[in-house]
């Protein structure tokens, strides 16, 4: 089983469908390119999200953060704060009701809503809510805390060190190290006719949507109405009522339009529970929002990983065995760190060891961020191989062909539903001109060119439950309705899509409710790239109930047997004689009942088969050796997803990963202080995230679509993590390719690189 | 203090605090909540409006400022009727993904393309450099933000 990192507990379940839904053939409205449905709102000011909404009499809220990497709380005084102009309320871990287990249940907490010892710069010490944001800023100054300032740990290494300081009762090691083996890594070693190795390591990354995240929290009675910026309302519902122990029904949590999360806005956050609580004091509505630098400190991040990685292949390139160690930190608290997955799945190698270490240091948690593990793991395994590769004398294309596996080995040796990755290297490689980009002359001046490839594959394909109701109104206009927040890619016009295409509705005739555990169905928060995948098949099968509805009313009135009809348009029309038709509004049965309603479930993936998704991306960059500069030219990704279900949508997904994957390989990286153990760039000017400037223009995307009939009954898997595994190791594979000199450590900036240009005496 | 100011062609009086950001009066005064507060210190450009036709960021320009002058927000860029050329060409481009950078980005491009003719690609990023998107990787921004040059460049054609 493999882990589900946005679900906890037992094992999700919808009941299968019913209906008869074999594959889609020729489709209208499905694979096409359809602009956004709600894209009016989002272009002309007039969607409202969380932070735009103002209620009567509402109040507002401000965080107070703990500024050291490690403290404790030894007094905390906020009497002089109550007193201040328009102060209402002052929380602490002593007000009532506040003393809440966080990060993990009930006795397994690993520390509390406010926690007297404080792990990371950051962690939360109070809030205030007051009449205006100003003054709830100003009421935080007021407040008086005694902090104990404790010795701190920054790396995974400070943290095992003997003497360290310990985070957590049980000491600085999230569990023991995660070991995965198959085959005999000795034999394979010793089968190999060339080896690699080497020590790569990634920055820690942060989300930073655009978007901070907030809520605004209002009580009604006993019952509570959230508007959250979340990925996953049902998430934040649960959250939320088990921290106020409140039963699911009283907390109903909206999330209308939300401004990008990344991974960041899964779980339900501290603040929303803060504002909740904030309210219930005040008998007032209350405004919470995070400030930026708040933001960067407080709502996870992509954990630093160092990660050794050995290698050895035959000759030809059969890969004989692979070794993997990465060492990670969830951070202050439990969060998920290992980069694994690649190195035990992406290739056919018999002996394979991969082991995960993660531990506990004095900075923000992590959180799962676009791909988690996946891109570190990238960064790694597929330098290795390029490095094997060169070794080999292969190309590094021919090399991962030599090696494409048609069966998860990982996952039991269980096959595919499809893969695509062959498809995604060669077609890939063709659309690139890999063979003559790489017999191109790199230049005799400073400015060398290279080019550069990887591979990846995604772990996910999606899966119940879900839920979804679709109704077909008397003037045929229909509404969906579906739990699953929209993050900006575009969910809300996809499905709708699969709606048109199974009921022949034009897309601006369908209205959808989404995002709202008080009057919506159940969905998985939208992440994991799985929201296509889990929740498409559920809307189909909503809007097949709604037409065998129908077509079993109007073979009524038409005297024609149901099998014959089919839908076209506005009309339900006799396949064998064109000429018998009714308009959907004349069919009587419509009419009497005034709606037609179905529900749909997404039944279980097939038994005995593996869901993922490959990749393959292409990089050109010129390398400036005198500066260090790094000017990415090119990028070509090839990606299976499966099924295109909105030709725009899809090419959004891919352009944005490639995006903040060059992120990754080029300018992010949160740095701590070593000597206050803050960070020192908690900002945008200094946390560097890729502007319309470092982008190139040239850009091409691909889809290898293998009719994949067996994933889902919509034969669509996921695409905004794929997107952006490999686009780093391909950059980092093109400085090699251009200047000769690897650089291990993202990102590769110019101080950085230079240095390792001169190592090689290739500057001055 | 008392000041009277034009916001997308409309006279509005507005009590500011002498402190208060243009941002704010924006959203929370005039409540018009299309303009957004990304980062609140002048980094991320999604607060931009035009001022007296320039592109500012205002979450760092004082409302008192801003007496007598003309601010432009995302509001006021296309008709009650109908999109401009350049929120339309953003929707078919798919130039707006999770829509917070959006009304940033669109106030700067309608800056640029106020210059007239069709600027190039490096023209457009050069525009675009102040305001960060997360999501859509900008190239589908700059191709929607040409296109609308293209399309405003020949109704000029036509008109003239």
């Amino acid at each position: 089983m493999v882990e589900l990192y946005w679900l906890q507990g037992a094992v999700p379940e919808t009941a299968a469908p019913t209906a008869e839904m074999p594959p889609w053939g020729e489709t209208k409205v499905v694979g096409t390119r359809q602009p956004r449905v709600d894209a009016y709102e989002r272009v002309s000011g007039s969607a409202v999200y969380p932070r735009d909404f103002t209620l009567p009499d509402m109040l507002h809220a401000a965080l107070l953060l703990c500024p050291h990497p490690h403290a404790r709380v030894k007094a905390i005084d906020t009497s002089a704060a109550e007193k201040m102009p328009g102060v209402r309320a002052v929380l602490t871990g002593r007000s009532p009701g506040a003393d809440v287990p966080w990060y993990g249940r009930g006795d397994k907490a690993a520390s509390r809503l406010f926690d007297d010892h404080l792990r990371h710069e950051g962690d939360e010490v109070a809030a205030v809510a007051a009449e205006t944001p100003d003054q709830a800023f100003d009421a935080l100054r007021a407040i008086r805390v005694t902090y104990e300032e404790l010795p701190f740990v920054l790396t995974p290494e400070a943290a095992l060190a003997k003497g360290a300081p310990s985070l957590h009762a049980w000491g600085n090691r999230y569990g023991e190290p995660s070991v995965y083996e198959r085959g005999d890594l000795a034999a394979g070693f010793a089968a190999a006719d060339a080896v690699v190795e080497g020590t790569y390591s990634t920055a820690c990354e942060l989300h930073a949507p655009m978007e901070v995240h907030g809520s605004v929290a209002k009580w009604d009675g006993s019952r509570l109405t959230v508007w959250d910026t979340t990925q996953g309302v049902f998430a934040v519902q649960q959250a939320v009522a088990e921290a106020l122990k409140l039963p699911l029904a009283h907390v109903r949590v909206i999330g209308p339009y939300m401004g990008g999360g990344f991974g960041s806005k899964l779980e339900g956050g501290k603040y929303t529970v803060m504002a909740a609580l904030l309210a219930r004091a005040t008998a007032r509505p209350v405004k919470l929002f995070l400030t930026r630098e708040q933001e960067f400190l407080v709502t996870g991040n992509r954990p630093a990983n160092t990660m050794k990685v050995r290698v050895g292949a035959k000759k030809d390139g059969t890969l004989t065995a692979i070794d993997y160690h990465s060492m990670g930190s969830g951070g202050a608290y439990p969060s998920g760190a290992g980069t694994a997955f690649l190195a035990t799945d992406l290739y056919t190698c018999p002996n394979v060891r991969a082991v995960d270490e993660n531990v506990a240091i004095n900075a923000g948690r992590a959180r799962p961020m676009r791909a988690p593990g996946f891109p570190q793991g990238a960064w790694a395994l597929e330098q290795a191989l390029d490095e094997l590769a060169g070794k080999l004398g292969l190309d590094p294309v021919a090399l991962r062909l030599k090696n494409v596996p048609t069966v998860s080995q990982r996952r039991g040796n269980q096959p595919y539903t499809s893969t695509g990755l062959a498809e995604c290297l060669r077609q890939g490689a063709k659309a690139f001109g890999w063979d003559e980009a790489r017999a191109r002359a790199k230049g005799t001046g400073p400015v060398r060119k290279g080019v550069g490839m990887a591979a990846a594959l995604w772990g996910y394909g999606g899966g119940p439950p879900s839920t979804a109701i679709v109704k077909l109104f008397t003037d045929g206009s229909v509404n969906l309705n579906m739990g699953a927040a929209d993050i900006g890619t575009g969910t809300k016009t996809v499905m709708a899509m699969v709606v048109a295409e199974e009921l022949a509705v034009p897309l601006d005739r369908i209205q959808i409710e989404h995002a709202d555990t008080g009057t919506t169905e159940y969905a998985s928060p939208s992440g994991g790239s799985k929201t296509v995948p889990s929740d498409s098949p559920a809307v189909r099968a909503a809007a097949v109930e709604v037409r065998s509805k129908l077509l079993a009313l109007a073979a009524e009135e038409m005297k024609v047997p149901v099998a014959d009809l089919a839908l076209d348009g506005g009309s339900v029309v006799s396949r064998k004689d064109p000429a018998k038709k009714l308009a959907v509004t004349a069919v009587p049965g419509l009419q009497r009942q005034q709606v037609l309603v179905g529900v749909g479930t997404r039944g279980p993936n097939a038994e005995g088969k593996v869901v993922s998704e490959f990749a393959a991306h292409f990089a050109e960059v010129e390398v400036n050796e005198r500066t260090g500069e790094v000017t990415v030219t090119r990028l070509v990704a090839a990606q299976e997803s499966g099924r295109v279900m909105n030709r725009l949508t899809f090419e959004n997904q891919v352009r944005g990963g490639l995006v903040m994957g060059l992120g990754l390989g080029r300018t992010e990286e949160r740095v701590l202080d070593r000597q206050t153990g803050k960070m020192v760039n908690a900002n945008w000017h200094d946390y560097k995230i890729p502007t319309a400037l470092d982008v190139p223009a040239a850009q091409e995307v691909l889809s290898v679509d293998p009719k994949d009939t067996l994933c889902n009954t919509t034969g669509a898997k996921g695409v905004g993590e794929p997107a952006t595994i490999p686009t780093a190791a391909a950059i980092a594979n093109a400085v090699a390719n251009a200047v000769g000199v690897r650089v291990k450590d993202s990102p590769i900036t110019p101080p950085r690189l230079c240095a390792l240009l001169h190592a090689r005496g290739k500057v001055g | 203090m008392r000041i009277v100011l034009t916001v997308n062609g409309a006279v509005r009086e507005v009590d500011v605090a002498p402190v208060a950001r243009l941002l704010d009066v924006i959203r929370e005064t005039l409540g018009l909540t299309g303009t957004k507060e990304g980062c609140g210190e002048g980094e991320c450009g999604a607060c931009t409006v035009l001022l007296d036709g320039t592109p500012v960021n205002s979450c760092l320009v004082a409302a008192a400022q801003c007496a007598g002058r003309s601010v432009v927000t995302v509001e006021g860029l296309g008709s009650a009727e109908r999109l401009s050329a350049l929120q339309e060409e953003l929707v078919s481009h798919g130039g707006a993904q999770c829509g917070i950078c959006t009304p940033g980005v669109l106030v700067s491009a309608a800056a640029l393309l106020s210059r007239g003719g069709v600027p190039t690609d490096a023209e457009v990023r050069e525009a675009l450099a102040g305001n960060i998107c997360r999501c859509t990787g900008y190239q589908k921004i700059v191709d929607g933000v040409r296109a609308a040059a293209v399309r405003n460049a020949a109704a000029a054609r036509g008109a003239s």
